[in-house]
Parts: structure tokens; C-alpha cells; sequence
């Protein structure tokens, strides 16, 4: 391998020969047993997808904490403040169209105004839910969290750092959104890698431009700067897991050092995390930004990969991205 | 356990002065809802000041009951109510929904003390209480929990699936409060969005209902007595309120739901509240 990963981070020996595939919803599954042995207070709400959200473990370790909503989002979000109010920390979980899509007004209020201690859990994120179509892809949940006072958003790149997140999330007080996917996504991080909710993690240095990724287009990110080191290109490669608290100082760094940055998430362009990026470097350090996202349109039915190529979604969107943002750079 | 006549007429005297600051705070606010915050100020002073276990020197206490107000539009009756019970000066009364006050025009949780949920876009408290209710339940906890909702209110799918769910869970800590006052925005709401026969579709869902007059402060507690002793499910109180109560000019108005008295209009309701509390003027402290 031609780029010489950050040491310090532990990442996966394996990234470019052949890492393995897990989903990130069982890192959520297992940190939040993990979480719910450290605290008895940790408490687990689901909307009748108690597999799929991969909330099953919990339900099995610890049943008398299990709270069974039945297909009420709603009345979730709700049920799960009045609980926080009385000393829980409750995840609840759902797919991110329903929760926090359609109980957005009770995040809004019931969660995020009176700053109940709620962890929502969106399952099922993005396009690459796949076949069952743009009614089941989340792709504006990032957008409709990171707007609202008092919320932090969370988008683990892979299951290790999901189930890094579950836990870590459950030791901050106020409302937490995380998202993940359905499919398995290579695993980039090990047991050892440092997580700390808010601070940006810098994969690769390099010097020419710099990709600040989420989710899992970090893994892409990584596969797009390996692949433009052959062509003479050095890329800066940033795992931003928190969305919201964004870090700034680290963004600005990377702008500062590379003058030009790539933006890569599954969402929509309009209010994810490249808008996030934007609205730090328009401040502090403007410098060309090209975005890889969803442009604005819903997504369709198809399978996973054939989705996440069709929509650019993929190392090779990022590489045709960061050519453009070259071309821009003076 | 018997409630004497001078507690009754306590009682009542307090829902009066709760009537008189509300009268007083949508003046000074020039905005606010009237007619709901007068219409319930009887079941408030019931709850507050004889059913509900609380300690307002210590609004934290672990073991008290809650009261959560999803119609969040009648906050007048509830910070009213908190004042007189001595959770805040009720000087402060007179800051509703100015700049800077801790009297939001629509309840913040976290603003003053036993105010327990942010409520105003309807059906959002029920499911709160509802989950302190079953918070209450695992932590072992003793205390009951008491929601208002609006029957305008019910509209919402919200309501119904936090009944839905309360009656599945069989949560007999809970005791939801109907203010059936038969008005909402639009005109009645059996012309709005008809709810009857309420009765029976509560009782389909898993609740004990118990139909009682809003105003009579003894019956009230009679009912509060009953739900508190319903063991297999939780109880739902549909009070028959009049909208406006206690100012005649504004019983049964919808154009009362949403607006405050003018200064002309106010000192006619204080006059009238008065005439309440002295019965006629028959009662007077004056000396001759």
C-alpha cells in the first residue's frame, strides 16, 4: 500500500486486501448491551423491529428494560423523554425514515427542547437499503438532526466504531441521533481505535487535498486515496463520525494544509455533513469544496452496490470529485 | 376518607384566586388562551392542593406525582397554579410570555420549578407522562402520574397511541384527565371532528372511565379517590367542563379559546370572580 495510515488509530491491518464485512447496526447491538451492563438505567425502546435494528440482543440480555412500542414512532419518542425525565437513558430505535423521520416534531420537542436524555438509533439509513426503495431510504436524517439545539449526530463509519459509539453516547447527558446502514460495510477500525464523540479522526495525511468522510464512505475515501497515489495525488483522508458538534479546528487544519476538500456521506447534499463542512470553511477558511452525495433527487429500488455506483457513492465518485476540486484549486 | 365542607370551601376559594391570576396575567400578556385555563382551574386546585402527592420546597423529590399538561395552550391554569402552590413568586405570574420571562408562552421544561414536560404542539405530553408513568413502574416507584389532554386534542393519532399503548401496558399509575369542554378553534368539536361516543372508545382501549362534572370539587376528588384505587388498569377521568368558567361573558365561547381579556373585559371578569369568592358580596373583610 502506497498511503501510510495514522499509527496512532489502530486501524485494520487488512483495509486494502481484504477487510472484513459486518454490518454497522451489530456494533449498536452489542455496545448497547455493553452500555446497558455498565448502567442500569440504559433502557431500549423499538417500534416493532427489534431484529432489524439489531435491538434483539437487548431484548434477550436485559427483558425487563425492553420497552415494546409496537409501530408508534411517535408516541416512541415521547414515551422515551417521559422516561428520561425519570432518570432512564433510552435508545430507541426504529428505521431513520421513521425515527427520527416521522417523529421529528416530538425530537423536535418533547426530546430536544427540554433536553431529555434520548439516544436515537436510525436504522436502515441511506440509499443502500436498496430494493426496497426511496420510501425506506433515509437520506435527509442527518439534515433534519443536525438543525435542532441541544442535539448531537453520530454517523459510525463501520461496526467496531458503531459499537464504540453506542456506549460512548450512553456517558453524555442530552439527545444523541445515530445513524447507520443495513448492509455490511468493511471494517476499518479495530477494538483499539480511539473514539471521542466531537473529535475528527485524520486517516491519512497528505497534502494536496483533503476527503472528510462519514459513515461508510470512509472506507471508500480510503480505497480513492490509495488508488489517486498512483496518479501523484495526496489525500488527506478524515473519518468526521460527529457531525454535530463538527470539528472545526480539525477541518480548518485540513483546508488550511491542502487548500481544496471533498466532502463524501450517504445523504443528501443539502444538509449533511458537507453542508456542515462548508458552513465551518465559508468562516474560517474558504477553499474549493466539491460534494459527494445525493444530488438533490430520492433515491429508487436496486441493490445496494448497484445504488451506491449509480449515485456516485463509491471510491470512484470520490476520485472524479477530488480531480474537480484539483482542477479548482489555484 | 371524607372531605369536610370547610376543605371543600378552601378549595374552591383557591380555584378562584387561580381564576383571578389568570384573569390578571393574559391582561398584562395581551395574548393567551382563556377559556381552557379557566375551565380546568377547578381540577387544577383539586390535583395540587388535595390529591397530588408533591413538595413544592422540593420539586426534585423522587417520590412525588407528576402532572403533565399536553395542552400546552392552557399554561395560564397550570404556572397559576404552580405560584399559588409556592414553586415561584406569584409576582412573577406577570411576566407570562414577555421577553426574557421564565413564563414561556407554551410550558419549557427546565423554566421554573414543578413544571415537568414542554408541551403546546398537541399529543406530546400524553406520551411523556405516559413514559414517566412506565419509568415509575420499573424503578419500583409508588408515585402516580397525571396527564391533561384537550378533547380538541384528541384529534391527534398521538392521543390514541399512547391509550393504545397505556392500556396494553395496564399502567394503573396513570390517570389521564379529559377537559371535555366541546370547543376547539373551529367551532364544537362534534362539528370539527365528532369524538363520540368517547366513553366507550376509551373504555375499548383499557381504560376505567369515570365521567364527572369538572367544577364540583367534591366529586372530583371522589374520582381521583376511585382511579387511584383501580388496580388492573389505568383510569381516565372525562371531565365535563365549561369553557370560560367562573366568567359568565366567556362560558361556552369558542372565541374564547384563544385570545385574553381586554382591560374593559378583565375588570368585568374580576368583578364577577369576586362576586364568587364573597358570595354575592354577602362576605366582606371591610370593616364597617
Amino acid at each position: 500500500m502506497s498511503k501510510k495510515l495514522n499509527q496512532k488509530l489502530h486501524l485494520a491491518k487488512n483495509i486494502f486486501t481484504g477487510p472484513d464485512q459486518v454490518p454497522q447496526r451489530n456494533g449498536y447491538g452489542e455496545g448497547v448491551v455493553e452500555a446497558g451492563k455498565k448502567n442500569e438505567n440504559v433502557v431500549v425502546l423499538c417500534c416493532d423491529l427489534t431484529e432489524s435494528t439489531r435491538s434483539a440482543e437487548f431484548v434477550e440480555t436485559f427483558p425487563e428494560r425492553f420497552v415494546e412500542m409496537g409501530i408508534s414512532e411517535q408516541n416512541m419518542a415521547g414515551i422515551a423523554a417521559g422516561m428520561a425525565f425519570s432518570g432512564k437513558i433510552p435508545y430507541i430505535s426504529s428505521y431513520a425514515v421513521f425515527s427520527p423521520g416521522r417523529n421529528w416534531d416530538q425530537t423536535r420537542v418533547s426530546i430536544c427542547y427540554s433536553m431529555a436524555n434520548v439516544k436515537i438509533m436510525g436504522a436502515h439509513a441511506g440509499i443502500s437499503v436498496g430494493p426496497d426503495g426511496a420510501t425506506h431510504q433515509a437520506l435527509e436524517d442527518i439534515a433534519i438532526t443536525r438543525c435542532l439545539p441541544n442535539m448531537t449526530v453520530i454517523v459510525p463509519c463501520d461496526y467496531f466504531e458503531a459499537k464504540r459509539a453506542a456506549i460512548a453516547i450512553s456517558e453524555i447527558n442530552g439527545p444523541v441521533y445515530m445513524r447507520f446502514g443495513r448492509e455490511k460495510v468493511p471494517v476499518i477500525t479495530t477494538e483499539k481505535t480511539p473514539f471521542k464523540i466531537g473529535r475528527a479522526e485524520t486517516y491519512t495525511e497528505g497534502k494536496d487535498v483533503a476527503i472528510i468522510a462519514c459513515g461508510s464512505l470512509v472506507y471508500e475515501a480510503l480505497v480513492a486515496a490509495e488508488e489517486l497515489a498512483k496518479d501523484g495525488v495526496d489525500c488527506k483522508v478524515i473519518n468526521s463520525h460527529t457531525v454535530k458538534p463538527i470539528d472545526r479546528k480539525t477541518i480548518i487544519k485540513a483546508a488550511e494544509e491542502t487548500g481544496a476538500v471533498v466532502t463524501a456521506e450517504e445523504h443528501q447534499v443539502h444538509g449533511g455533513l458537507g453542508s456542515a463542512v462548508a458552513e465551518v470553511l465559508a468562516q474560517e477558511c474558504p477553499v474549493p469544496v466539491e460534494y459527494v452525495a445525493v444530488m438533490d433527487r430520492f433515491g429508487e429500488s436496486g441493490q445496494p452496490d448497484e445504488l451506491m455506483k449509480k449515485f456516485g457513492l463509491s471510491a470512484d465518485g470520490i476520485k472524479t470529485a477530488v480531480k474537480k476540486v484539483l482542477k479548482r484549486k489555484n | 376518607m371524607g372531605v369536610t365542607d370547610d376543605q371543600i370551601t378552601h378549595l374552591e376559594d383557591k380555584a378562584t384566586q387561580i381564576r383571578e391570576d389568570i384573569i390578571k396575567m393574559l391582561l398584562e400578556a395581551g395574548s393567551g388562551h382563556s377559556a381552557g385555563s379557566l375551565g380546568t382551574a377547578d381540577i387544577f386546585t383539586t390535583l395540587y392542593f388535595h390529591v397530588m402527592k408533591h413538595d413544592p420546597k422540593n420539586p426534585e423529590w423522587e417520590e412525588r406525582d407528576r402532572f403533565v399538561l399536553s395542552n400546552g395552550h392552557i399554561c395560564p391554569v397550570l404556572y397559576a397554579t404552580l405560584a399559588e402552590a409556592g414553586y415561584f413568586p406569584v409576582e412573577e405570574l406577570m411576566t407570562l410570555r414577555k421577553l426574557g420571562s421564565r413564563l414561556q408562552g407554551h410550558p419549557h421544561r427546565g423554566s421554573v420549578p414543578g413544571l415537568e414536560a414542554s408541551g403546546g404542539p398537541l399529543a406530546q405530553g400524553i406520551s411523556v407522562a405516559v413514559g414517566m408513568a412506565v419509568a415509575g413502574r420499573i424503578n419500583g416507584k409508588k408515585s402516580r402520574v397525571y396527564c391533561m389532554v384537550g378533547d380538541g386534542e384528541m384529534d391527534e393519532g398521538q392521543v390514541w397511541e399512547a391509550i393504545l399503548f397505556a392500556g396494553k401496558n395496564k399502567l394503573r399509575n396513570f390517570t389521564l384527565i379529559i377537559d371535555r369542554n366541546n370547543i376547539q378553534i373551529d367551532g364544537f368539536t362534534e362539528n370539527v371532528m365528532p369524538l363520540e361516543p368517547l366513553k366507550d372508545k376509551l373504555a375499548a382501549f383499557g381504560f376505567h372511565v369515570i365521567e364527572v362534572g369538572g367544577h364540583d370539587i367534591r366529586t372530583l376528588i371522589e374520582a381521583f379517590d376511585e382511579a387511584r384505587d383501580v388496580f388492573e388498569k389505568p383510569t381516565v377521568l372525562l371531565a365535563h367542563t365549561i369553557p370560560g368558567k367562573g366568567v359568565d361573558f366567556m362560558e361556552f365561547k369558542p372565541e374564547w379559546h384563544g385570545k385574553p381579556p381586554n382591560k374593559e373585559e378583565a375588570k368585568k371578569a374580576l368583578r364577577e370572580l369576586d362576586e364568587l369568592r364573597t358570595l354575592g358580596g354577602k362576605i366582606t373583610c371591610e370593616h364597617e
